[in-house]
């Protein structure tokens, strides 16, 4: 387990195959504290992948490469091991746990994140203390009190269910965060709560990679770094300027830059769509 | 008398691979003023009638019953009954008196007691309390506020004595001998049980609760119960059965049956953990008549067996039923268990619930009937069974029967088989919980709809009970 609060998060030249189909064709990339990060790229180029497989889904195999928290290397990780080393990832399409209460399963996640050595069966964070801090980030969010009660994404609208993503960020307060299109579903009001909330969270303690293909999610989040994903690889990395052109004028001329890569994502595309998890 | 009790229930065990050994597998030194010899027949079903000074009409009926058993073959469905009849102990009287006062019961049956909780809840939410050792009720209890208003909880035997006309009007009309072969055993060899009247209008606000407690080995226990529940009026009773561990097994047979007149609302809840030698082969039925509510909420961990049907016949219009049951199989159990809802008039609705979760090579089984009577027009029948199973090993099996002769009638069946989804796992895990924590709560969360009819103090138990049997699963 880390000891001290880890500094990089570095992805080094990762392969991932799903289903025995290499999805990730090496990509590398590295995230401070503190620093925000967009990833871009067409559907399918392999984004969702790459935040599955820093998590650890035991559907997507890392075939070769490194993902590295400070010294430590993730992929020798069990997922909840990562998680309690401060790695978060917002779902894209968060899975329903029926007759589970969020309340409950924040608790129990609040609990092992903040005490890395918890076994099952130990002691939860005090029912109390816990209450209150949910209260508090529930509101901030502006989410109902009622909401606690519910059952995890059981019925939840689209909105809703991102909104529990970023309560969770908000409550596991990781050091390092991929959010899968927190933005979509969500109409402009809550995208810009959505991008305030990040902010918020964020501050200059986490390092964030944000998954998006709009640029309102990133109106409080301006990134330090902009990457573009095609055919499976980071292909083109900038500043701001770089999510503003493609918000702007989309995918083609990058298809036309890398033509390598965009034979890649014809191929993939051809295959068929990319599995549905996440 | 000498007691290991605390040893026995504190101390952590090495070796506990399916999560059987908990806080009810504890036993003390077996004390008996009278306990009949091994074995089964007209000698000693005699002698137990005499034992209670019995009126002649309940000797006859358990004579009567004695026949009806010995003569009827074993149910060929269900699970496999691995019992030897000439080698149980049918009747073990712990005490020679029940005793109003806990501080009465001897001392090794109040630890026991105070180990399950039981003066602990009596005082802080319960209505009323019945706790039966072995073969008799050792302890009772009612509010006074209650037997001033008529209400009687007492055990079946004193009832016998006390409550002859009542207990005659209805005692087996329910469920006859003959209507199975356990039900005929337990009918001849009955002992302890509570007996319930809640008079018209009387609403019950707390629970009444029976504990049924097996601690002797090769012991069989046979509690008979029955409640009415006059017009208008309300009542919850709730039952806790537990038993240590043995290596030879133990029968536990009961006999249950509910009056639910006009009006009346009755909820009948049983949490039941059994050591993993019981054989739990029960009867439990109901007859719900005009504009009343059965509900059987019922909890089934542990045994070897349980063989359990609640079922509730709706014999007046706009009587309502409904059965609510989870069944939780592990290592070496077969969880045979389901419901009955029977129709026999207009305008009566059911609804069945049934979960049931297998682990470690366990078995459950639903098996249940809907039966729509010709006449019962406008009835209204739903069923929902869900399966969990956790792995490979285990098994689970659905045998759904529907009988209908009514053409005019609503009826709703779904049936779901269903594993822990590895998208479910990777969600909780991605959150810093462990894979079998990850687990747990995702089988919490399958048998939510039970726990959230319990009363709290019964929610928390039964939580913690499925967690127990959950350690280990994964991994």
């Amino acid at each position: 387990m880390i000891d001290r609060t880890p500094e990089t998060l570095r992805i080094v030249n990762l392969h991932v195959s799903v289903a025995g189909k290499e999805i990730l064709r090496g990509v590398s990339l590295e995230i401070r504290r503190g620093e925000i990060h967009a990833l871009m790229g067409p559907n399918g180029s392999g984004k969702t992948t790459l935040g599955l497989a820093v998590m650890g889904h035991p559907g997507y195999e890392a075939t070769a490469g490194q993902v590295l928290l400070d010294d430590v290397n993730l992929l020798e990780l069990e997922p909840h091991e990562r998680a309690r080393a401060g790695v978060f990832m917002a779902f894209q399409r968060p899975v329903t746990i029926p007759g589970v209460k969020m309340a409950d399963f924040l608790r129990h996640a609040v609990s092992n994140v903040r005490n890395p050595n918890r076994k099952e069966g130990e002691e939860l964070l005090p029912m109390r203390e816990f209450r209150k801090e949910l209260t508090e980030q529930m509101k901030a969010l502006r989410i109902d009190a009622e909401f606690a009660r519910r059952y995890v994404n059981d019925g939840f609208s689209g909105g809703e269910m991102k909104r529990a993503e970023i309560l969770q960020l908000a409550m596991l307060r990781p050091r390092f965060a991929i959010l899968d299109e927190t933005d979509s579903g969500l109409d402009v009001d809550a995208v810009r709560l959505a991008s305030q909330s990040i902010a918020q969270i964020g501050g200059h303690e986490m390092g964030i990679l944000i998954i998006t293909h709009h640029e309102q999610l990133l109106e409080h989040n301006q990134p330090h770094f902009t990457h573009v994903m095609l055919g499976g690889r980071i292909v083109e990395t900038g500043g701001p300027e770089l999510a503003r052109e493609l918000h702007k004028r989309g995918y083609d001329r990058l298809r036309a830059d890398y033509p390598d890569a965009a034979a890649v994502e014809r191929e993939m595309m051809a295959v068929g769509p990319k599995p549905a998890v996440g | 008398m000498a007691t290991d009790l605390n040893a026995r229930a504190d101390e952590p065990r090495a070796a506990d691979p399916i999560g059987e050994i908990n806080k009810y597998d504890f036993r003390v030194d077996e004390r008996f003023v009278f306990k009949a010899r091994k074995g089964l027949d007209a000698q000693i079903v005699a002698e137990i009638s005499e034992m209670k000074r019995e009126p002649p009409w309940m000797r006859e009926f358990r004579l009567r019953a004695l026949d009806v058993f010995l003569s009827k073959p074993m149910p060929r469905w269900g699970g496999a009954i691995n019992v030897n009849f000439d080698d149980i102990y049918y009747y073990l009287k712990p005490v020679d008196h029940q005793a109003t006062s806990w501080d009465d019961v001897p001392e090794e049956i109040k630890t026991t007691f105070d180990k399950l909780g039981i003066p602990d809840a009596e005082k802080k939410y319960l209505a009323g309390v019945k706790a039966q050792y072995e073969s008799e009720v050792v302890y009772g209890s009612l509010k006074e506020d209650l037997s001033r208003q008529g209400v009687i909880f007492t055990d079946t035997d004193s009832a016998v004595r006390e409550y002859p006309d009542l207990v005659r009007e209805h005692f087996g009309t329910i469920i006859p001998p003959t209507d199975n072969k356990f039900a005929a055993l337990n009918s001849a060899v009955w002992s302890g049980g509570s007996f319930i009247y809640v008079p018209p209008g009387v609403k019950v606000e707390f629970p009444l609760q029976a504990y049924f407690r097996i601690n002797a080995a090769n012991m069989g226990q046979f509690e008979r119960t029955l409640i009415i529940v006059d017009e208008g009026a309300q009542m919850h009773y709730v039952e806790g059965c537990t038993a240590p561990m043995y290596s030879t097994e133990s029968l536990h047979s009961a006999v249950v049956e509910v009056i639910a007149k006009r009006g009346s609302r009755v909820r009948y809840t049983t949490i039941q953990n059994w050591a993993n030698n019981i054989y739990n082969l029960v009867t439990k039925r109901a007859v719900a008549y005009g504009d009343s509510l059965v509900e059987w909420v019922d909890g089934n961990l542990g045994s070897r067996l349980t063989m359990k049907y609640p079922a509730i016949y709706l014999i007046e219009p706009g009587a309502r039923g409904e059965v609510l049951s989870v069944a939780f199989a592990s290592a070496g159990q077969h969880q045979d268990a389901g419901a009955k809802a029977v129709h026999a008039a207009p305008h009566t609705s059911s609804r069945i619930v049934s979960k049931s979760i297998s682990k470690n090579g366990g078995r459950s089984s639903y098996r249940g009937l809907v039966k729509i009577n010709k006449g019962a027009a406008k009835s209204k029948a739903n069923v929902v069974c869900d399966a969990l199973i956790l792995d490979d090993r285990s098994r689970s099996d659905t045998y759904p029967y529907i009988e209908i002769e009514e053409q005019d009638v609503a009826i709703g069946h779904e049936a779901s088989v269903s594993r822990i989804g590895e998208e479910q796992l990777f969600y909780l895990c991605s959150r810093g919980l462990s894979e079998p924590e990850a687990a747990a709560m995702i089988v919490s969360g399958f048998v939510e709809p039970l726990v959230k009819e319990l009363p709290m103090e019964y929610a928390v138990e039964m939580n913690r009970l499925i967690q127990l049997q959950m350690e280990g699963t994964v991994g």
